[in-house]
């Protein structure tokens, strides 16, 4: 009786503080995915709605298609290369900011992109590799025969690695900041030649930060309809571009919900093999 | 022999260091390595901010086609503030974002609290939630959201596609930032203080107001600033739960892209990336004023 | 509990009344159980400590007096009034947190005036509290600064008058002084000592350093993994410790397992020796004998006095105002402190290594400790 007179008031609060927010998750988030998942189950009815029977047909649509193998295929491969694109531009910046005199105008120079509208980032792209763009006026100029740079699979790269390179920096910047260099010193110390000690003592320091970075642009960049839409010009179909059309020109929402079950199914297998190596503290350097 | 002695940073490197006699010296190669290092550094950087001149460039530029410069010209701004279907989609973002960080700033915070000081059930469900919600990709929300809004509209008629909706899937991804900047704050709070508050005879809703509150206004002040920028540059979210009518900024130009290249979008963009950048200038200015 | 009571090195005059009883009180974190079946009363206006080893519980029976922690069983009564399930700001006691807690966004004034502004006192009346405060605490003209502004002992004070202008039934203090450098700390002890004489409040000390308590307190509570090993006034522990743990943990004690043979009579390993009138033991009965290294006394030539055995100087420690010998007797090994007093007479003497010497263990400053740890064994 006295647990539950203390307790109670700490129920109260933790209804109070909890409450809403969990609610919310709830209904916007938790319930969704269920229904997503159900939908996933069910099949185009008239007019592009859902409707009976359940059944796996879906799923089985789509791993007996070698198309939409190709497409989850290509996602990952454009996503695993331009997330190591992005870490061979982005791992020395970070580098050169945690060292530099001015990190914090630096910093904010990464910012900057980083909070500038994706939309607008994405479109600058086009204004530079279209055929009247900026790199063919610059090719012309010197009499060659202009290249054909959009759409195609190259600009979607590009375009990748541009997008989500501040979303690289800035994790792995945090971790660079961290390192304790006395380590490269013991490491010449004991007689190690400079790239050696560099690989030792210093870049295993980064590899929480690595792999955070790693995360938050691979994922998003395998999930993209946007990047694959506006550059691929159609040539380049992502499972992001393939769950969109369900749901928009081929009004099947059914099998549109069966491919974002896959697409977060491995989203989340990521999440948990980055969780298992890296625990709880690298699910809040996520953030 | 002499222990290493701790490095600052990579610049301290060039630096003579008379503790090295028994280390060998590598401070010619560093020397090296760091010019090469600060030089792919703002090819890096060159590489960042090339689209972004190109555009504010070619925003003033006269030609309506092509980058080649034709002279100095400010129509396409005259002729995007003419347009007024675009002030409209402007006011459109600003209530979407404005409502919805303010929303899930004051539910966001009160969830963070509640994570941090109380334990119960189902507490780390609720935090992998969380990071499920922040990681996963924003088409899957934008479909999960529009199927929910199908089926109940379906079963009750209500909600229609519009800018409610487009604020309730704002909000439900903003919870989650919020929560986990508020959170990381928090946690940095020593519990003392507010043990102390109550000891003083302040309840939890004064603790609240007069200790916890203050203390990490920083953390509530940036998940805001984070939740408005995360709303104002949404895409995909918006994309499936708007309907007629409530068209934002990214929306409008997500179209216009499709149609093709146009100056009038250059303009738009040079003004809102003039926008973020006031708006970080301020903020860096502000916070460094604050200490 | 009854005449010894209070014997404390100051004449004090204390209340009748209880102002904190504790009933049985355990606390359990899982598996571990911080504090096991506690009971104690602390009277008006005493300068009540509880002093033991890191982690025996100090701090969780402090905040479930505070009411910060909910115990799992037993009872609290403050003033006579139950507060099982009466949350902190309810309480009539307040607490001198060991990190001062001060509140970084407020001003020194502010930090003070927290606590009457929850009480909802009028403006005026709470600046006239302020100036008491800080004369009080020999502050004044401190109102403005910010706390970050202070140096350690600065903090501490303002933490103390930020709790005491609540005029708390129970003040509450958590190893206030521990984070302070050694003459800070016998300052601020004086200090601390003289207000809660002016100011007649009740204090509950929590320290892990005994001198402290032995300087400070009226009685010292000795806890051990969770439970109150002994209770007494501050002498009363440090003279006649009941526990082995008690004699090791207060000061040094030379702890020798005997075996009664007589009422009076005990058998060792260093021979027989006779004990002091009041204790009576059961024959065969194990215990052991714990003294004090300063009353252990050394003589050159066999004296008259009994319990006298001869043993060999191992040691000598040369600390300035004594000298510290080690005495092997057998195996047995012994820590004598003798004043340095360079006269040499019959127990004055200074002896060198090795030499041997007569070592009297006085009957009447043995005290005969009842072995706990034998029959665990
Ligand atoms: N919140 C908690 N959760 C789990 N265990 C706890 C908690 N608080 C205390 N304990 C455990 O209870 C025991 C007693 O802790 P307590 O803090 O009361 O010790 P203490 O005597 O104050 O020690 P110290 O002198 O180091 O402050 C310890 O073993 C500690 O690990
Ligand atoms: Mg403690």
């Amino acid at each position: 009786m006295r647990e539950s007179r203390g307790g109670s008031e700490r129920l109260r609060l933790a209804w109070i503080t909890v409450g809403p927010g969990a609610f919310w998750l709830l209904l916007f988030v938790l319930i969704p995915t269920l229904l997503m998942f159900v939908a996933s189950l069910l099949s185009r009815g008239d007019f592009g709605t859902l409707s009976l029977p359940l059944g796996l047909r879906n799923y089985l649509r789509f791993f007996s298609d070698p198309v939409y193998l190709e497409i989850i295929g290509l996602s990952v491969w454009i996503g695993f290369w331009s997330t190591l694109l992005t870490i061979v531009l982005g791992y020395p910046l970070a580098f050169y900011i945690a060292g530099s005199k001015r990190k914090q105008v630096l910093l904010l120079m990464v910012i900057i992109p980083f909070f500038t509208n994706f939309l607008i980032r994405v479109y600058a792209w086009i204004v530079i590799l279209q055929k009247e763009g900026l790199v063919n006026a610059f090719i012309t100029a010197f009499g060659l025969p202009p290249a054909d740079l959009f759409p195609s699979t190259f600009a979607v790269y590009l375009a990748s690695v541009y997008t989500y390179l501040p979303f690289f920096v800035l994790p792995l910047y945090a971790a660079v900041e961290r390192i304790d260099w006395s380590l490269l010193e013991a490491a010449y110390d004991l007689g190690a030649p400079p790239v050696r000690a560099f690989w030792e003592a210093i870049f295993p320091q980064t590899v929480p930060g690595l792999f955070a970075g790693f995360l938050l642009t691979f994922i998003p960049a395998v999930g993209t309809f946007v990047i694959s839409d506006l550059l691929g010009g159609g040539k380049v179909v992502l499972i992001g571009n393939l769950i969109q059309q369900q749901f928009t020109s081929a009004q099947n929402w059914a099998f549109g919900s069966a491919v974002s079950m896959i697409l977060m199914a491995l989203v989340l297998l990521g999440l948990w093999l980055y969780a298992r190596t890296q625990g709880e503290r690298g699910m809040d350097q996520l953030v | 022999m002499p222990a290493p002695k701790a490095r600052g940073a990579w610049t301290n490197w060039s630096e003579p260091g008379g503790n090295r006699n028994s280390t060998p010296s590598y401070a010619y190669l560093e020397r090296i390595m760091k010019r090469l290092l600060s030089v792919y550094a703002w090819l890096v950087f060159a590489f960042l901010y090339l689209p972004i001149v190109v555009i504010v460039a070619l925003s003033f530029n006269k030609s309506r086609y092509g980058v080649s410069w034709t002279g100095f010209t400010l129509e396409w701004y005259s002729r995007l503030f003419a347009n007024e279907r675009v002030l409209e989609y402007l006011g459109n973002t600003l209530v979407v974002a404005t409502v919805s960080t303010t929303v899930s700033t004051i539910i966001g915070t009160l969830l963070a609290v509640g994570l941090v000081r109380y334990r119960f059930r189902l507490q780390n469900g609720l935090r992998y939630l969380l990071y499920t919600t922040v990681v996963v990709p924003d088409i899957v929300m934008g479909i999960s959201l529009l199927l929910l809004f199908a089926e109940v509209r379906s079963l009750i008629g209500w909600p229609r596609l519009s800018l409610l909706t487009i604020i309730l899937g704002h909000i439900s991804f903003q919870i989650a930032y919020v929560t986990l900047v508020v959170r990381a704050r928090l946690m940095l709070l020593d519990p003392a203080l507010e043990e102390a508050a109550l000891d003083l005879g302040a309840n939890n809703w004064r603790t609240f107001r007069e200790v916890t509150l203050p203390l990490i206004s920083p953390g509530v002040v940036s998940g805001a600033l984070l939740a408005f920028s995360l709303s104002l540059d949404d895409f995909v979210v918006t994309f499936f739960t708007s309907g007629s009518g409530s068209t934002t900024l990214p929306l409008y130009i997500y179209s216009a892209v499709k149609l093709g290249v146009s100056p009038e979008i250059h303009a738009l963009s040079t003004l809102m990336v003039g926008a973020t950048i006031l708006v970080l200038v301020l903020g860096v200015l502000f916070w460094r004023n604050r200490g | 509990m009854e005449g010894t009571l209070f014997r404390g090195r100051r004449e004090r005059r204390l209340g009748e009344n209880v102002a904190v009883r504790l009933e049985g009180l355990t606390k359990r974190f899982g598996e571990a159980t911080a504090v096991a079946g506690v009971s104690l009363e602390i009277r008006d206006g005493e300068f009540f400590s509880l002093l033991g080893p890191s982690g025996c519980g100090k701090t969780t029976l402090l905040r479930m007096i505070a009411g910060f922690e909910e115990p799992d069983s037993g009872r609290i009564l403050i003033g006579g009034k139950d507060m099982v399930g009466v949350p902190p700001y309810r309480r009539p006691v307040n607490t001198v947190f060991q990190n001062y807690a001060l509140f970084p966004h407020m001003t020194v004034a502010g930090n003070i005036a927290f606590g009457l502004r929850m009480k909802r006192m009028p403006k005026p009346e709470i600046e006239q509290r302020i100036a008491w405060a800080l004369e009080l605490i020999n502050l004044p003209g401190y109102e403005n600064r910010r706390t970050d502004q202070l140096s350690g002992g600065q903090r501490q004070r303002v933490a103390l008058a930020r709790a005491l202008v609540n005029e708390p039934e129970v003040l509450l203090l958590d190893e206030p002084l521990s984070a302070l450098d050694l003459k800070l700390r016998q300052e601020l002890r004086v200090e601390l000592m003289n207000l809660q004489e002016r100011l007649g409040i009740t204090f509950i000390f929590v320290t892990h350093d005994q001198e402290e308590a032995l300087v400070m307190s009226d009685r010292i509570a000795v806890m051990n993994r969770g439970q109150v090993e002994q209770i007494g006034a501050t002498e009363e522990v440090y003279e006649w410790p009941r526990t082995p743990f008690v004699a090791r943990f207060i000061g040094d004690s030379n702890l020798i397992p005997a075996t009664a043979t007589e009422p009076r009579r005990v058998h060792t390993s260093l021979g027989e020796f006779v004990l002091d009138e009041e204790d009576a033991l059961t024959l065969g009965q194990k215990v052991l004998l714990s003294i004090r290294p300063e009353k252990i006394r050394l003589f050159r030539d066999r004296p008259n006095l009994p319990n006298a055995f001869r043993a060999k100087v191992d040691d000598i420690i040369y600390t300035g105002s004594e000298n510290q010998y080690r005495l092997l007797a057998g195996d047995t090994c012994l820590m004598c402190d003798t004043l340095n007093q360079d006269i040499q007479e019959p127990g004055h003497e200074e002896f060198a290594y090795d030499e041997e010497v007569w070592v009297v263990l006085p009957p009447e400053k043995l005290v005969v400790i009842e072995n706990s740890e034998a029959k665990n064994a």
